[in-house]
């Protein structure tokens, strides 16, 4: 089976969000990059299938050039493949996003084409809950999403979805070709080696050129860091002279 | 009209819906916009008097011979029909599973933009919204057009409230036109959890272990611990991602939303999407060594200290105390 992943570069944030002067986003001049938890476990399971059925994973993300560190390391997790959707400027519109990555996909069905299309449940930045559905509501696929359990019958052409709820999971099950949009927990990622590493680093990404469909309907102005009250914690001591205050304390919430 | 998706369970509005429906309020208060609900299943026409409570005039109850479970597509193509018939102002969500899953299909049908999480509209001609991003750790002010405009409202942000002029709702049946690849995507089985003890989300209690605790077996003493205190027993990613403990324990923005009374995470350094899973607890009690740690400027209260040392007299002075 041929298996695609999507994934997005984000910043690798700490203990504190610093923005950019106009605000329009993360100042990343101290932070590395990354992609969504969700979006590693993606790729781990794409690769798990190719692994499986012989055939093979491909890792995709929609960015500028410097988005192809992520798809190096979705190579290092031993996908076979990867593609950049390059565009320039600032961070494109979910509908914009899900128009460039179904119409690739469209253009590559036609040829030898993706049994299956792996997505994250949301990006790690955004959060808009909608890139994967849209891509498969273009290609006239069936998706479904929330996923941390997931099984293919290459032989029934079926996949097995889960969707954990209150008290237990709904079972969903897909003709292939399909979409999935995933969560962390499906699998355990794989630990891309030093080896591996730097042979994705020579490895080359395919890149293709995108441009905006349309005028975006959903626009950033600007961001803001919440509110937070910090400062007020108070010390009940160092090591474990600590613990007649920690009792204290419980006894206080009463949760003891 | 602003039209609301309402979940429920037996009739029963979920929490997140009421919220949702709140916020519908306001959206069409600022819009001289009446309230309507778009509903699912059999039971579906019984939550009218409770949301009737919320503002809402009219309950639309979706109903079709081949819809007997949940069916993202269908669902999303109903509501899509229902934008068609009654051309609403807004269609407003709750911010979760289900919700986001209908809305981004009702959004790709029809071609419009969609905002998740949601917290507050300033409602023109297009929308001055501010929603979450990062799981609630950042806030973007955005720009959100359409001839409908879709939201969805970030969930246990709003709290929920009846509209003082609130009343019954009447309901209306809707029987959408399904085709046969609508149906394609339904739940085929639902399979019940053999999880034991106190659920991650619901417990009073719970006390956590992130990089700091260094192997498996030093969880061992947080277990005892939460034994000791009736609580439940949670992990930063890393300890996930070392192979300590599974997702299932992980607190945080791609893993479980907590809201304990005391929460006692030991050995985590307080990254904002660790802090994301924790925002609803009441205290935060954190353990670690480094005075400096984020943790501890986020916390109700703190021990300096390690963690190994710490905990095992915590345990013998609870045992001491409760005659465990
Ligand atoms: C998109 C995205 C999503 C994420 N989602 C999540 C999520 O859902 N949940 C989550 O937790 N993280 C998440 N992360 C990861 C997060 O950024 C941090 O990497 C992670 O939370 C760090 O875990 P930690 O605090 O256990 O480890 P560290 O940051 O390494 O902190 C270890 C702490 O232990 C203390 N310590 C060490 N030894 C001891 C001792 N003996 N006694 C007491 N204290 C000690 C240290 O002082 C330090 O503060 C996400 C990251 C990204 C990019
Ligand atoms: N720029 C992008 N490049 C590749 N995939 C993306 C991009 N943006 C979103 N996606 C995919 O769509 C999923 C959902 O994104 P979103 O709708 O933004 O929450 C992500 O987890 C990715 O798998």
């Amino acid at each position: 089976m041929d298996v695609l992943a999507c994934l997005k570069r984000v910043p690798e944030t700490g203990a504190k969000i610093v923005l950019t002067e106009d605000q329009q986003d993360i100042d990343t001049t101290n932070l590395g990059f990354t992609m969504s938890p969700h979006e590693e476990c993606g790729i781990e399971e794409a690769v798990q299938i190719a692994e499986e059925t012989g055939g093979s994973a491909t890792a995709l993300t929609l960015g500028g050039e410097e988005a192809k560190e992520q798809v190096r390391t979705a190579l290092a997790m031993q996908a076979d493949d990867g593609v950049l959707l390059e565009k320039d400027g600032a961070e494109w519109d979910p509908q914009n996003v899900a128009a460039a990555i179904a119409n690739y996909i469209e253009d590559r069905m036609a040829e030898d084409g993706f049994d299956l299309l792996v997505f994250g449940n949301e990006s790690a930045d955004a959060g808009n809950y909608q890139v994967g559905v849209r891509v498969a509501e273009q290609l006239d696929l069936p998706i479904v999403t929330s996923i941390k359990d997931l099984e293919v019958n290459e032989e029934a052409g079926t996949v097995t979805a889960e969707r954990e709820v209150g008290g237990g999971s709904e079972v969903y099950e897909l003709d292939l070709p399909a979409v999935v949009a995933v969560k962390e927990g499906l699998n355990e990622p794989r630990y891309a080696s030093m080896r591996a590493r730097m042979r994705a680093r020579k490895q080359t990404v395919e890149s293709v050129p995108v441009e905006k469909e349309h005028e975006a309907g959903l626009e950033k102005v600007r961001l803001e860091t919440p509110e937070k009250d910090e400062g007020t914690a108070e010390i009940l001591g160092e090591g474990p002279e600590a613990v007649p205050e920690i009792m204290r304390v419980l006894r206080e919430l009463e949760v003891l | 009209m602003i039209l609301t998706f309402v979940e429920h369970e037996a009739g029963v509005p979920e929490d997140t819906t009421l919220e949702a429906l709140t916020f519908a309020r306001d959206v069409a208060d600022q819009t001289d916009s009446a309230i309507e609900a778009v509903v699912f299943g059999d039971e579906g026409p019984a939550v009218a008097d409770e949301v009737g409570a919320y503002g809402v005039g009219a309950v639309h109850a979706v109903s079709h011979p081949d819809l007997d479970t949940y069916a993202p597509e269908a669902w999303g193509e109903s509501v899509s029909q229902l934008v068609d018939e009654l051309s609403p102002e807004a269609v407003i969500a709750p911010g979760s599973d289900r919700g986001h899953e209908v809305l981004a299909h009702t959004a790709a049908k029809r071609d419009l933009a969609m905002a998740a999480n949601c917290l507050e509209v300033e409602a023109g001609d297009s929308y001055e919204l501010t929603r979450q991003r990062w799981g609630g750790t950042l806030l973007e002010h955005a720009r959100l057009s359409g001839e409908t405009k879709l939201l969805s409202a970030a969930p246990n942000e709003i709290s929920a409230e009846p509209a003082d002029d609130g009343g019954e709702a009447a309901v209306q049946e809707f029987e959408p036109d399904l085709e046969e690849s609508d149906l394609r995507v339904q739940i085929s089985s639902i399979e019940e959890s053999d999880e034991e003890g106190i659920p991650l989300g619901e417990a009073r209690t719970v006390v956590s272990g992130g990089r700091g605790v260094g192997s498996p077996e030093g969880f061992d003493k947080l277990e005892e611990l939460a034994d000791l205190l009736d609580a439940a027993i949670g992990s930063s990613r890393a300890a996930v991602n070392e192979g300590w403990r599974s997702h299932d324990d992980q607190i945080g923005q791609t893993g479980t939303k907590i809201s304990p009374k005391l929460y006692i995470p030991c050995g985590i350094s307080g990254a904002v999407q660790h802090m994301v899973g924790c925002k609803g607890a009441e205290n935060i009690m954190a353990i670690n060594t480094d005075p400096e740690a984020a943790i501890i400027q986020k916390a109700e209260y703190a021990v300096i200290g390690d963690l190994h040392e710490v905990v095992p007299e915590l345990n013998e002075a609870i045992r001491e105390e409760t005659g465990q």
